[in-house]
């Protein structure tokens, strides 16, 4: 019989539950992804939707910055984990655990905290899950391709020549394995450029541009005012997310 | 029947509210049916290896288990623990230690308790001071044996 690490099972279990699993990749760092994840999972929680946000950047957790999220104060225990409520949505992360200490992981410890995660965390309530992931192509994302039942990945990019040439490298991974490609979005992008062409050459959908937004860092730990701003950008990926469980 | 098996998995204490451990043992059960399947139902014995390093309560682990399997149909007769101490090795300078457990504080030891490998957050090589060291054995849970009827 083959071996099967039971946390998997129960993980499997656990987010059976779930309707729509998204995690917001990007083989390229800095282009948006940790403020693109949250802001998305917020907007869906106000349209009424049981929404759960996972932090998978397990060596560099920044989501609790963004949402201003308090983590001295540890998850409820209720037959495993069970994430607070964080600006309307469940939030869970290791900064909870680690606190402001450094967490460095080599790659099969990276794979035990997703393991360990996956297993302990409850989601009561949730309908679609927004997983964070740290820029790569490496552990955490293949992790996620692995092991979570029917990831719908929503790419991030942006038009600077570094980051498509790496997006580009993703969707083929994504392709390859099978993957559903929610879509993908152009960042710090003032309008359509190469990443539209790039959506189009791999049958993804274009779910559109957002521009640069100056005063970003001024709205880090103000998650409604920093949705507020991004909203008009993000209709469109909200309402396709949606869709899958309409 | 016996099936001898050694996989490890998740980690618990015994934290004051009793209910961390059902999620292990939530996933111990899953696998232990995975393992010996749906026609034989009567486990007269499984033996479950506990690394030290999370400070797993074995009253409540156990309880947890068999109200679980039993949840499922099965019935334990006995399930017995073996502890493994935790040895850590150093990356950087190849020291070799086993970690008191016991000299960290309570905050700390909860955090190992959900996530172990937050002990790179907490601990360093005695000898040079590094994180980068490797858990060489005392985490999670092996399960090394089930025997059915």
């Amino acid at each position: 019989m083959t071996s099967i690490d039971p946390r998997l099972l129960a993980a499997k279990e656990r987010l059976s539950k779930i309707k729509v699993i998204v995690p917001v990749m990007s083989s390229k760092g800095g282009v948006g992804k940790t403020v693109i994840a949250g802001s998305l999972a917020i907007l869906l929680a106000r349209h009424g939707v049981g929404t759960g946000l996972l932090d998978l950047d397990f060596t560099n957790p920044g989501l609790h910055i963004l949402l201003g999220a308090n983590i001295s104060s540890w998850p409820e225990e209720e037959k495993g984990v069970v994430p607070p409520m964080i600006a309307g949505i469940r939030f869970m992360t290791t900064a909870y655990y680690s606190g402001d200490e450094p967490l460095p992981l080599r790659g099969k410890y990276v794979d035990e905290v997703f393991k360990e995660i996956l297993c302990i965390t409850r989601w009561p309530g949730v309908e679609i899950l927004i997983i964070d992931t740290p820029p790569g192509i490496r552990d955490e994302a293949l992790d996620i391709l692995t092991y979570i039942p029917s990831p719908r990945p929503l790419v991030v990019g942006t038009p600077s020549p570094l980051a498509i040439k790496s997006v580009e490298k993703l969707v083929k991974v994504l392709r390859e394995i099978g993957n559903e490609i929610i879509g993908l979005i152009e960042n710090m992008a003032s309008e359509p450029g190469p990443l539209r062409l790039l959506a189009k050459k791999y049958g993804v959908e274009y779910l559109g541009n957002i521009p640069y937004i100056s005063k970003m860092d001024l709205l880090i730990g103000k998650p409604y005012e920093l949705t507020d701003e991004i909203e008009p950008y993000l209709r469109k990926a909200v309402n396709r997310i949606r869709s899958f469980i309409h | 029947m016996i099936f001898i098996l050694s996989h490890n998995i998740i980690s618990v204490n015994g934290d004051h509210t009793m209910v961390h451990e059902w999620a292990l043992a939530d996933a111990l059960a899953r696998y232990i049916i995975y393992r010996i399947g749906h026609d034989r139902k009567n486990i007269k014995r499984i033996i479950v290896k506990l690394g030290v390093l999370q400070s797993i309560d074995k009253e409540i682990l156990g309880f947890a288990l068999k109200e679980i399997l039993e949840s499922m149909g099965y019935t334990v007769a006995k399930i017995d623990f073996e502890d493994e101490e935790p040895v850590l090795r150093c990356r950087k300078c190849g020291y070799e230690w086993k970690p008191d457990v016991d000299v960290f504080n309570d905050t700390v030891k909860e955090a190992i308790h959900f996530v172990p490998e937050t002990i790179f957050s907490y601990y360093r090589c005695p000898v040079c001071g590094s994180r980068d060291f490797d858990i060489v054995k005392g985490r999670g849970v092996d399960i090394t044996l089930i025997e059915v009827e």
